[in-house]
């Protein structure tokens, strides 16, 4: 039952998305700052870069949308550039929590009780413990700011996420009987992981990745608001609201649109989580 | 029950010792000499070796970790190397910073959060629910540092009603002590609060699809009395465990907003240790934290254990 | 004693005589801003600036100090007798002096601090300072004998620093915390992270202070410094970090804003001793690349006075020479081409956390990319730009302010971080510091000034202000930063 039908609950599944006010208002927002961030690659208003003291913190103009900041560079292309270093840093440490994330969990859920369930487990009860954003500093200060590190620090942290998840969900598939027919067939631990529990596990992971993917968002502009994410002179939200902070009562429009930039970007992948879950848990859905 | 709990002790001092290990190598690596950090860009090679010396950085690297740990066992934190003060005393100054404004944000967001989460369980698909659930889904986007920022500039830069950050002291008096700390624990509470309101909201709902509730309104009850005698007391479980982690991410995880506020708080001296190389403190700051939560954890574990005696074999 | 020395007595006497006009002044307490908190109160252990600006001429005194100008002036030393061979400086202190403890100053107090600070353990900072002495000798209780190993024509000066100041030994253990000292004001409290309390000293030697109270608040944020003195809940604040408000209190009669200099030199520093900076032409074309109006605009707000060698402009000797080193991109350029580099180069920009540059490095990095070198910014912490800039060397370029008055010998050490050597300016040092006539110690500052913006050793920048904004009745304030310092011993409220 599990595998026969992928594609077609596939097909299904977009327009049922897609059916849901939630995941397409997120679906629109998150785009938007997506295409934005693309669109950067090979066009912003002005060189996001450029610097010209003369038209520093003016508001916003005809020629400058969002006006411009302390250097006089253009807010807006600022932030588009700032929407792919954001955008870039939250997704790769997402996939660093999946690719060494779930294989853990799955491990850990196939040796039930065993030893190295128990230090898998334990090690992740470990890392939860620390407090993450002064990891994330002190990872940083180790290995000196940037967007690569701070990926890192961000992936550290969705790397026990993901185990847990994948551990306690693979935890119930194993007891199902399809799972026992397949080890009387004969196949392996890891074979039955990738053939049979990972693929049913898709869905709990699309959506909790949606979730670490909006909270990784919210984590690089905290690490680069304290000056830890990309270095200047690319943009990035975090620290143009660091810039901003001192000048807030000269130019609170430096401060307003790149924390609507966060917002609106978090909040479009959250809905999108929301309404994904919705459609793949029934369950949840009957309480809304 | 007891080889249950033996099994857990063990495990909980296994993961402390890890976490001091780790603490304590990570600091290691990190590069900067406090001793050439405190002495500047004039001094001689000489005095930083003597400051080293006097430091006690010049120890063999197993014996710096035997002694802090040693230290830690019976409450001596170390003194340290920025401040010459013993670390416990300038922790314990910190934490009357940290602990009043975590449990400021943290009464503000329940008080917000469970009555508004409650409107919309009760409320459930109509506008009111419609709105509450947009505006705690914003809650759950804004950085907490910007809407700080937000919060400054209409109350502090426009408005003038609160000052833009700094901390009086408690003898300064304890309303201009909780004047300093309000704005803070607004803007630690807006998000904390959105998803506890969430939450609630849908404890709320799962608890009223159960049978004894359908019982309850059977025999006569109006679906508020319900909601009130029945419901309520029941969805406080999730939401009681959620408020509990919550006030441990508040006590680590109000860094940022006391760099914006400049309160002289937990999260403000370890960044401030980084940033001067003072590890002693870093490392004392960190393992504490760390500890509660592990403690905090363990409880948790035993508390459900006890509850629920399946989960004693099952782990 | 010299002539000059009357002079200064003479004028102390005559501005303390003055001073005592105003004698029902309404108020005597002030809260002073600083943007740093110190780290502890004991500037003979630690460098930071922020120890200084709270405890100089304020809790602690020296044999001599700095002025408000810069000059040096007797403090603890009333007058002092330098032998013919300028070996032996033979110190008269001042009677009566206690320490806020109670106890009695004496030359041991001397004997000690100086010896303290020149000890094999010392962790005094500028170690450097003390080290020509060869022996501290008490005479009688107001009486001490230093003696050198070869003359110092910067002795006096020397003696002068923050760490050069004098402590009891009976309070050495808690000076970090509880600092005694026989300045004007003694140390009453600490609330860590906000304030610290200083209140007048009955038993000071000297002529009293004027204030009661001195409270010094850290407010590190811009926007929070901005609030707290237009609220009133600052007096003043000498090293406001918010310039662009400035003109904003400039324009309202509460307030006074005081623009001074700093001795703070802010240079784009290079790698001399690495390619590309080991070859003279690119550092050139470095220097001409650069747009100082545009970084004082930029990332000072439009305070700071350009400078073309590493000298105070407001030093009598300085020689303008940013002439030398304007802004011409075209030059730049072609000087490029002609050092082998027609499509430039791509280098790193270590930035250490001061605004000036953080910010003067982004404004930096955009200039260098116009004429074809890519600045790659790196923003350290200081510890690390003291590890791997300042001490191994292991950089391209990085912005700093050398904030030590009189500090042109450091492009004659061997090993310091810019990899500079020539033997000539070597030669020149060497004169200087064995020169005693003024015309000839200044004509050889001048040749000093000259050779390391002519071999373009490093981007000179600008000369760091000092930008302070107090409420208008404030009297006393210092303009310029001669040393860190807030002195308040001579400040008062006018009605």
């Amino acid at each position: 039952m599990q595998e026969i039908s992928l594609t077609d609950d596939r097909r299904s599944l977009v327009g049922e998305a897609f059916r849901s006010k939630s995941f397409s208002l997120g679906f629109l927002l998150t785009g938007a700052f997506i295409v934005a961030a693309v669109l950067s690659l090979v066009w912003t208003p002005y060189d996001a870069t450029a610097i010209s003291v003369a038209e520093k913190l003016r508001g916003p103009s005809a020629a400058h949308w969002l006006g411009t900041d302390h250097f006089g560079r253009d807010i807006l292309s600022m932030i588009m550039v700032g929407a792919r270093t954001s955008i870039a840093v939250a997704f790769v440490s997402v996939g660093i929590g999946i690719a060494a994330g779930v294989p853990l969990g799955l491990w850990a859920a196939a040796r039930q009780g065993s030893l190295v369930d128990e230090i898998i487990m334990r090690a992740n009860d470990l890392v939860f413990a620390f407090p993450a954003l002064l990891i994330a500093i002190l990872i940083t200060a180790v290995f000196g700011p940037g967007a690569v590190n701070a990926i890192i620090a961000i992936g550290i942290f969705n790397i026990p996420v993901f185990a847990r998840l994948a551990r306690g969900a693979a935890l119930t598939l194993w007891t199902r009987e399809y799972i026992f027919a397949a080890r009387v067939a004969g196949k392996g631990a890891v074979r039955i992981s990738a053939e049979h529990i990972l693929p049913n596990i898709m869905n709990l992971l699309i959506v909790q990745g949606t979730i670490q993917f909006s909270l990784g968002i919210l984590a690089d502009a905290a690490l680069s608001y304290v000056g830890l994410g990309a270095q200047p002179p690319v943009p990035s939200w975090g620290r143009m609201l660091a810039d901003a902070q001192t000048m807030i009562s000269l130019a609170p429009h430096m401060a307003l649109f790149p924390g609507a930039a966060i917002v609106l970007t978090v909040l479009g992948l959250n809905l999108m989580g929301d309404g994904l879950r919705d459609i793949f848990d029934p369950k949840l859905r009957r309480s809304r | 029950m007891v080889p249950f709990l033996l099994k857990r002790l063990i495990s909980l001092a296994l993961s402390l010792l890890a976490a001091s290990v780790v603490i304590f190598l990570v600091l290691q690596v990190v590069p900067g000499d406090p001793a050439s950090y405190m002495l500047g860009m004039n001094a001689q090679p000489e005095t930083v070796e003597a400051l080293r010396q006097q430091m006690g950085l010049n120890e063999p690297l197993v014996w710096r970790y035997l002694t802090w740990i040693a230290g830690l066992a019976h409450g001596d934190f170390g003194i340290s190397y920025t401040y010459k003060v013993p670390t416990a005393e300038l922790i314990s100054q910190r934490l009357w910073v940290s602990l009043p404004l975590a449990v400021y944000a943290l009464v503000l967001s329940t008080l917000i959060a469970l009555p508004v989460g409650i409107i919309a369980a009760a409320k459930r698909n109509t506008a009111a629910d419609y709105g509450i659930m947009g505006v705690t889904q914003f809650g759950i986007a804004v950085p907490n540092f910007w809407f700080a920022m937000l919060l400054v500039l209409l109350f502090s830069i426009t408005l003038r009603w609160f000052s833009a950050g700094g901390f009086p002291g408690w003898s300064a008096g304890f309303l201009p002590a909780m004047k300093a700390l309000t704005l803070p624990a607004i803007a630690l509470a807006l998000p904390q609060a959105s998803i506890l309101a969430r939450v609630t909201r849908s404890s709320l709902l799962d608890t009223l699809s159960e049978d004894y509730i359908r019982t309850a309104r059977a025999k006569g009850l109006t679906r508020s009395q319900t909601l009130v005698r029945h419901a309520v007391r029941n969805a406080m479980i999730p939401v009681l465990t959620i408020i509990g982690l919550q006030f441990s991410f508040l006590l680590a995880g109000a860094i940022i907003i006391e760099n914006v506020f400049y309160l002289p708080g937990l999260g403000r001296l370890v960044f401030q240790g980084i940033t001067q190389r003072d590890l002693i403190v870093v490392q004392s700051v960190v393992m504490l934290l760390v500890f509660a939560v592990i403690v905090i954890t363990f409880l948790v574990d035993i508390a459900y254990a006890v509850v629920d005696p399946r989960l004693r074999s099952r782990s | 004693m010299n002539r000059l020395m009357k002079l200064m007595t003479t004028a102390a006497i005559l501005a303390a005589a003055s001073a005592m006009t105003p004698a029902f002044a309404a108020n005597t307490a002030i809260t002073v801003g600083m943007v740093l908190e110190p780290p502890n109160l004991d500037p003979t252990s630690g460098a930071a600036a922020a120890i200084r600006e709270v405890t100089y001429a304020n809790i602690f005194q020296g044999l001599t100090r700095f002025d408000a100008n810069g000059a040096i002036i007797p403090d603890l030393a009333k007058s002092w007798d330098i032998s013919p061979d300028g070996l032996t400086y033979t110190f008269h202190l001042a009677k009566g002096v206690k320490f806020h403890d109670g106890s009695d100053f004496s030359a041991d107090d001397v004997k000690f601090s100086l010896d303290r600070a020149r000890a094999p353990d010392s962790t005094n900072a500028q170690k450097g300072l003390f080290a020509d002495i060869a022996s501290v000798d008490v005479a009688d209780p107001l009486t001490v004998k230093v003696t050198l190993k070869k003359p110092n024509g910067s002795f006096l000066f020397n003696m002068a620093w923050g760490d050069a100041v004098i402590l009891s030994p009976k309070s050495i253990a808690t000076e970090a915390t509880k600092p005694v000292g026989t300045g004007p004001f003694k140390f009453v409290n600490w609330v860590k992270g906000d304030h610290v309390e200083l209140a007048k000293f009955d038993g000071y030697w000297g002529a009293p202070a004027k204030l009661d109270k001195v409270t010094f608040k850290f407010i590190s944020d811009p926007s929070a410094a901005f609030a707290a003195v237009m609220a009133g809940d600052v007096d003043a604040f000498p090293m406001f970090p918010a310039a662009e408000t400035l003109e904003q209190f400039k324009s309202d009669p509460r307030f006074q804003v005081i623009v001074g200099n700093t001795e703070g030199k802010t240079i784009l520093a290079m790698n001399n001793g690495k390619k590309p900076f080991d070859n003279i032409k690119v550092r050139e074309a470095v220097a001409h690349a650069i747009n100082r109006k545009e970084i004082i605009d930029g990332a000072m707000f439009g305070y700071g006075t350009p400078i073309g060698t590493h000298f105070s402009p407001q030093n009598p000797d300085y020689v303008d020479l940013t002439g030398q080193s304007n802004y011409d991109p075209e030059k730049s350029k072609a000087l490029l081409k002609e050092a082998g580099y027609p499509n430039g180069f791509t280098v790193s920009l270590k930035l250490p956390p001061p605004p000036y540059a953080r910010k003067g490095g982004e404004i930096i990095a955009a200039e260098l990319a116009k004429v074809g070198i890519k600045a790659e910014i790196s923003n350290v912490e200081w510890a690390q730009w003291l590890e791997q800039v300042f001490k191994g060397k292991d950089y391209d370029m990085t912005i700093i302010a050398h904030v030590e008055p009189m500090d042109l010998d450091i492009y004659s050490r061997d090993n310091y971080y810019f990899n500079y050597k020539s033997d000539a300016y070597k030669k020149i040092m060497a004169e200087l510091s064995s020169a005693t006539e003024p015309a000839k110690r200044s004509e050889l500052l001048k040749q000093a000034q000259k050779q390391i913006a002519d071999d373009y050793v490093n981007a000179f920048l600008f000369q760091l202000p000092k930008t302070g904004v107090a409420n208008a009745k404030i009297v006393g304030l210092w303009k310029n930063q001669p040393t860190p310092a807030n002195d308040m011993s001579e400040v008062y409220w006018k009605d």
